[in-house]
């Protein structure tokens, strides 16, 4: 057994981080939540990186890579809030022609009856029709409603690659409570030195790294119950610790102009995506019967 | 990045498995928990039934993964745990094997491994609790003795105990984490009083041990003179390692018989408690893979317990003390009558967030050496 991270898989995670560095870091962050709109060239970038073609086979001209794969490519995208329908196109790589290379925005209408970038979509999975926009709560995120959405079970990858753009989330605000923790002096010394503001921390890395534990092995498994497991915790670790990570900034955090208020708002998007809460919880309380 | 075992560990679990098969049913009955001397004999005697079989050695020099392994197994057969071996096996064994001399090792280390002497753990003290390194039991040169003198508390198994672990303050002068040494104690040395302290689950789990002029050889110290702080931060992450793995195996098998036990009295009706249950369910999986991927860490890491054990005990302590809240919620009335095993589970689990290092003191080990944060108050 060794459930660690593969030489080729550190490699690719730290090759997609430099990418999403350089294309997407703080400065193009805030430059998309001033104007919200799809960029058509970072999302060819993407298609030709094999974002969204990564575990289409070779054979179909993917890349040929497995979950475990698509989740640590997830999670860094969820680190840094890379806007778009990421995840519809993602799912459509093998079927929508033309969504592998990143030519063709998909959205997607989820179980849940929500849209994410419905207006900038060339192609709708699902039955969009009468959907009306929301004002939504994540500036980077445009949401409809559909109303004529049928409740029906999630698919399986789409609540674990949720879970694994929820885990980068947690991990990130974790780093920015602790940077600001180091950082920020009160009383005379830096505010992390302060156990109250030291235990909001460890229980942050807590969670992500157990819900890391889990998101992991239900990529390896691809086991539905595995997966609701993941989902619930890394659920969790994202909204809580962005919570924290807001606590931790204290007046700072309740500005527009601090970072954390866009992952805690994503988190809040990505929560209702199919799969997660009761949902979840019912799946795994029926396994224990099993 | 796998969950599978190698040809080898699967070997290993299948051997295992069978001779736990056979082996079990063997074992005398197991007596009451306020049978001391009687517990003392059945675990010394499974121990020694480990050692006939070549298992006895498994906590020391098997690989961590062989070790999951082992304690996964053991757990889900119903072997007993460690019990009374525990300190010998998973703390003093495996310093005295880092630390001592070959003389030592010889001494100490056969019998603990053929399950023929109990150690208890000397570290606590009254004013000494989360803050170890206050410790003020003191022991003063005298020829070839050390002359001992002072009171320990939370003393596990000290009633049946033959030898302690014992940290005394042997430079008052120094800096409180210098100035200490680890000594092996007899506990049949005179002097050496016990007293059994009564738990809130109404059971003497645990002892005060009073040490007056109480002679100890110098040559039963471990590592050198006022070394004795580092000695055991040599083995105390041991603790914080694979220690919980039976556990989690145990506590993942009470949540399958809590739903069971809610179909059949109508509790699983409930879709609170049956959420509950579930979020549950997700939790002890995700303890279980944490546990996978401690182990693999430490692995690759050359068999190093890190401090992933840390974030393991705090997740891990506080989850059990739901696991039985939901019992509780599951039982109903019945969760106030003592006869009822996870009524005493439910009590006992309150000690997990404060022995081994408290919650408090485990977030500090997390900010700090993992986090990187300053040190303060």
């Amino acid at each position: 057994m060794r459930f660690q991270l593969t030489g080729d898989q550190l490699a690719l995670r730290d090759g997609v981080r430099a990418v999403l560095a350089r294309r997407f870091g703080g400065e193009a962050l805030r430059a998309a939540v001033d104007d919200p709109r799809l960029d058509r060239a970072l999302w060819r970038e993407l298609g030709a990186a094999g974002f969204f073609s990564l575990r289409v086979p070779e054979a179909r001209g993917g890349v040929g890579l497995g979950l475990p794969e698509a989740v640590l490519v997830f999670e860094e995208a969820g680190r840094v809030l890379l806007p778009g329908p990421l995840l519809a196109t993602h799912l459509a790589a093998d079927v929508v022609p033309g969504a592998a290379e990143g030519e063709v925005v998909v959205a997607d209408v989820d179980p849940g009856g929500l849209v994410e970038w419905l207006e900038e979509a060339d192609v709708v999975r699902g039955d969009a029709t009468g959907a009306v926009a929301l004002k939504s709560v994540d500036p980077l995120t445009p949401l409809h409603r559909a109303p004529g959405a049928h409740a029906r079970a999630a698919d399986p990858v789409a609540v674990l690659l949720t879970a694994a753009e929820q885990l980068g989330t947690a991990t990130r605000v974790c780093e920015l409570a602790v940077q600001h923790a180091r950082a920020r002096e009160q009383f005379g010394q830096p505010i992390g030195a302060f156990q109250a503001v030291k235990h909001l921390c460890a229980q942050m890395l807590v969670r992500a790294e157990t819900a890391r534990a889990a998101v992991y092995a239900a990529a390896v498994t691809a086991d539905p119950v595995d997966i609701a497991a993941a989902r619930l915790l890394a659920d969790e670790a994202a909204e809580r610790g962005a919570r924290d990570c807001v606590q931790v900034h204290g007046g700072m955090g309740f500005t527009w102009e601090c970072e954390v208020q866009l992952h805690l708002k994503r988190a809040w998007v990505r929560a209702r995506r199919g799969g997660g809460g009761a949902e979840s919880e019912e799946l795994l309380a029926v396994d224990l019967l099993a | 990045m796998d969950l599978a075992y190698t040809p080898e560990e699967e070997e290993f679990r299948a051997r295992l498995r069978e001779w736990l098969a056979k082996a079990l049913p063997t074992l005398p009955p197991k007596p009451s928990p306020q049978d001391w001397p009687g517990r003392r004999a059945y675990d010394l005697g499974w121990q020694r039934m480990l050692y006939d079989a070549g298992y006895a050695h498994v906590h020391w020099d098997a690989s961590p993964t062989t070790r999951l392994i082992f304690l996964e197994e053991t757990e889900t057969a119903g072997a007993p745990y460690v019990g009374a071996g525990f300190v010998g096996l998973l703390h003093a064994g495996p310093t005295i094997a880092a630390e001592g001399t070959p003389e030592q090792r010889e001494r100490w280390l056969p019998p603990i491994l053929r399950g023929e002497e109990v150690w208890c753990q000397g570290f606590s003290e009254p004013d000494a609790g989360s803050d170890l390194a206050a410790l003020r039991t003191r022991a003063r040169r005298d020829g070839d003795d050390y002359v001992v003198t002072g009171s320990k508390i939370w003393t596990s198994h000290a009633e049946v105990a033959d030898w302690c672990e014992l940290l005394v303050r042997t430079d008052p002068a120094a800096p409180k984490h210098r100035g200490i040494s680890w000594l092996a104690m007899p506990m049949s040395a005179p002097g050496v009083v016990v007293r059994p302290l009564r738990t809130l689950a109404g059971s003497a789990e645990f002892a005060e041990v009073f040490l007056d002029e109480v002679r100890v050889p110098v040559a039963n110290r471990v590592g050198e003179e006022n070394d004795g702080w580092r000695v055991t931060m040599v083995t105390l992450s041991f603790e914080r390692g694979t220690a919980f793995v039976g556990e989690v195996v145990a506590c993942r098998r009470v949540l399958g018989e809590l739903a069971r036990t809610a179909r059949e009295n109508g509790r699983w009706d409930d879709a609170v408690l049956r959420r509950r249950l579930g979020r549950l369910n997700a939790e002890f999986r995700a303890l279980w893979r944490l546990t996978q991927w401690n182990v693999s860490a430490a692995e690759a890491s050359g068999g190093v317990p890190g401090v992933g054990g840390s974030v393991f005990k705090l997740r891990y302590s506080h989850a059990r003390q739901e696991l039985f809240d939901a019992a509780a919620e599951v039982l109903g009335a019945e969760s106030l009558d003592l006869e009822q095993s996870w009524v005493l589970e439910r009590l006992s689990s309150l000690s997990y967030t404060i022995a081994a290092g408290t919650s408090q003191i485990q977030r500090n080990i997390v900010a700090e050496r993992v986090l990187g944060l300053p040190k303060g108050r």
